[in-house]
């Protein structure tokens, strides 16, 4: 386990520097300079050179580069441009509600999936099959930025319930486990949940289904065995390609929650991450990128650690 | 030579394309979707002969009307320009970098994975690991990104789609590729004299172009969506364009006035994406293609 463990390990450390790569080059890609947003305008030639040095963008890429690496692996990332804070504090205060977030969501998502998915895997080709299948679809297919507006129309705006904007009362920024608190964690987490249930329903049906066709399921029955038996077998058959795809999925709900953290003004690294972006707030918005990608990264080497835990037939190819 | 070993895998392919078109039509979902999808294309082309309003003249008086006005039959958006003929209009641009994207990764993603899959050894090593980094963000962090880093615009939204997709294409490509390379045929093709893009061109691209072409399809529903997704973020499609995904960001504060108003373009690109969705699995049944 342990060398299975460390060869993965190995062939993550490409990536990892391949990611670091692309989050430098995203600063290089941009027009303009990224000092035009602090620079005054009518700063001398020798200011702004003076300027240039002070942050470095003298130096050649690589060696820029190279510089920005070293002090990253110091836990150093610089600062940002907008805020003048270290970009570090901002987005690991950030990535915390975000992390919230997208766990809450998959506490919702996860169990939903799968047992809509083994129904349908399961009572393949009824009328509940064909509904399940309908709404999974639909899930996959709804813009979720969209469901979280339509969301707060009927929850917020008509109705009242529960409301729209932030993760707490007046605006709070600190967490804490009361109903003042999670109230404005239900809307967000249930509209970041629909496309991993839908995901999770199409993969856990296809599996069920494919397990349950496969000989060794015919030849338990033979054997006598109850149908409650047969289904643990076949559980532990789709645990490891399900665990995968959830594992994906989280990693995802953690990307792909600043669509949502923009509808609902949550105060995590996607409303972060849009802030720099209008601020023109380089450093920051390659931080946030850099850790969000690393944290997929280190998601999908637990996945696969965690697959072939399960499933020892992983760990020989 | 060359005349007889093309004519056979031509008619091969237009009796399977056939079959599948044929199935495909005894599909009363994909059938429906098909239809609503060239009804938004056809009027999304042709909106300025359809007699519909100036999408861009707002009134200051009409702002927000309600869905059902007499003389605005969906409503007015925020600045009181006619929604009906936004939304026809918004889905020249909304389909087109909602869908370009893929096209343009299907042949990029698709080259780079069959010369990756063909040719092998460090080509092979070289495409695959520069994919496999881009595998490592999720998709819609690296669109968002690549075009918060590039700024709002249509050829940049474009760009940076075509790059979130060409890795997923390029892997799916590589895959079916080397899978093909495998067979007996092409080893006698090799031995019987023919080059390597001789091959490619006459034995693989025959081979691998309706996988990885299934492949794509599935991922345009993704596409419209984070394409919108770009706009509605304000990174996309700039005002006063119509476009879906900024139409329902600029309506959003309208939610306490005219909630339903608001909620009309992502009703659009709803209706769009799961068609997509919907087409793509007849497409993927009618084929027989299985992920």
């Amino acid at each position: 386990m342990l060398s299975y463990f460390l060869r993965r390990l190995i062939l993550v450390l490409p990536v990892a520097f391949g990611v670091s790569v692309v989050c430098f080059m995203l600063v290089q890609i941009a027009p303009g300079d990224p000092l035009t947003a602090i620079m005054p305008v009518d700063a001398t030639a020798e200011q702004q050179a003076a300027m240039r040095a002070a942050y470095g963008l003298d130096k050649p890429l690589p060696v820029q580069y190279l510089i920005w690496i070293a002090n990253l692996l110091q836990g150093e990332m610089g600062r940002s441009i907008a805020s003048g804070r270290p970009v570090a504090d901002e987005v690991f205060g950030a990535v915390g509600n975000s992390l919230l977030l997208a766990g809450a969501a998959a506490v919702i998502a996860f169990p939903i999936g799968t047992f809509l998915g083994f129904l349908a895997g399961y009572f393949r080709d009824t009328i509940l099959d064909r509904v399940i299948t309908a709404l999974s679809i639909t899930g996959v297919s709804v813009p979720n930025y969209w469901l979280g507006i339509v969301l707060v129309i009927i929850f917020s705006v008509n109705l009242g319930w529960l409301p729209s904007m932030g993760a707490g009362p007046g605006g709070s920024q600190d967490w804490h486990w009361d109903w003042a608190h999670i109230r404005h964690l239900v809307l967000p987490a249930v509209t970041l949940a629909v496309v991993p249930i839908g995901i999770v329903a199409r993969t856990v049906r296809a599996l069920a289904g494919d397990i349950l066709s496969m000989d060794f399921v015919t030849a338990l029955y033979a054997k006598g065995l109850g149908r409650g038996d047969v289904l643990r077998h076949v559980a532990r058959n789709a645990a490891a390609t399900a665990l995968s795809v959830m594992g994906l999925q989280l990693g995802y709900l953690l990307g792909g929650s600043i669509l949502i953290e923009t509808v609902f003004n949550w105060p995590g690294s996607g409303f972060l991450l849009s802030n720099a972006i209008f601020q023109r707030d380089l450093p920051l918005l390659q931080g946030t990128i850099l850790i969000l990608a690393m944290f997929f990264v280190g998601m999908n080497l637990i996945v696969d650690v965690a697959q072939a835990a399960i499933d020892p037939r992983i760990k020989r190819t | 030579m060359s005349q007889t070993e093309t004519a056979i895998p031509a008619q091969a392919h237009r009796g399977y394309w056939s079959a599948v078109l044929s199935r495909l039509r005894r599909d009363p979902v994909a059938m429906a979707c098909l239809a609503v999808l060239a009804l938004l294309v056809l009027s999304a082309i042709f909106a300025p002969w359809l007699g519909l309003a100036d999408p861009y003249k707002g009134s200051m008086i009409a702002r927000l009307k309600p869905i059902g006005t007499p003389g605005y039959p969906l409503g007015t958006d925020e600045q009181g320009r006619d929604m009906l003929a936004r939304l026809i209009y918004g889905g020249r641009l909304t389909l087109f970098i909602g869908l370009m994207p893929v096209v343009l990764a299907f042949f990029i993603g698709g080259a780079l994975g069959v010369v990756a899959g063909y040719v092998g050894g460090v080509t092979n090593t070289i495409i695959m690991r520069v994919v496999d980094v881009f595998f490592a963000f999720p998709s819609v962090l690296l669109a968002i990104a690549i075009s918060g880093a590039l700024g709002a615009g249509v050829l940049n939204s474009l760009v940076s789609l075509t790059i979130v997709f060409i890795p997923p294409v390029t892997r799916v490509a590589e895959a079916v590729t080397s899978g093909v390379r495998q067979l007996d045929y092409i080893d006698a093709a090799r031995s019987s004299g023919a080059s390597a893009l001789t091959v490619i061109r006459v034995h693989v691209i025959g081979n691998v172009a309706s996988p990885v072409f299934v492949y794509a399809t599935s991922l345009t529903s993704v596409c419209m969506i984070l394409a919108a997704g770009l706009s509605f973020l304000g990174i996309g499609v700039r005002p006063p364009e119509p476009e879906w995904g900024l139409m329902l960001n600029t309506l959003r504060s309208a939610i306490y006035v005219n909630p339903w108003l608001a909620a009309l373009p992502g009703v659009m690109i709803f209706a769009t994406s799961l068609c997509l969705n919907l087409l793509s699995d007849g497409l993927r049944s009618a084929m027989n293609v299985r992920d």
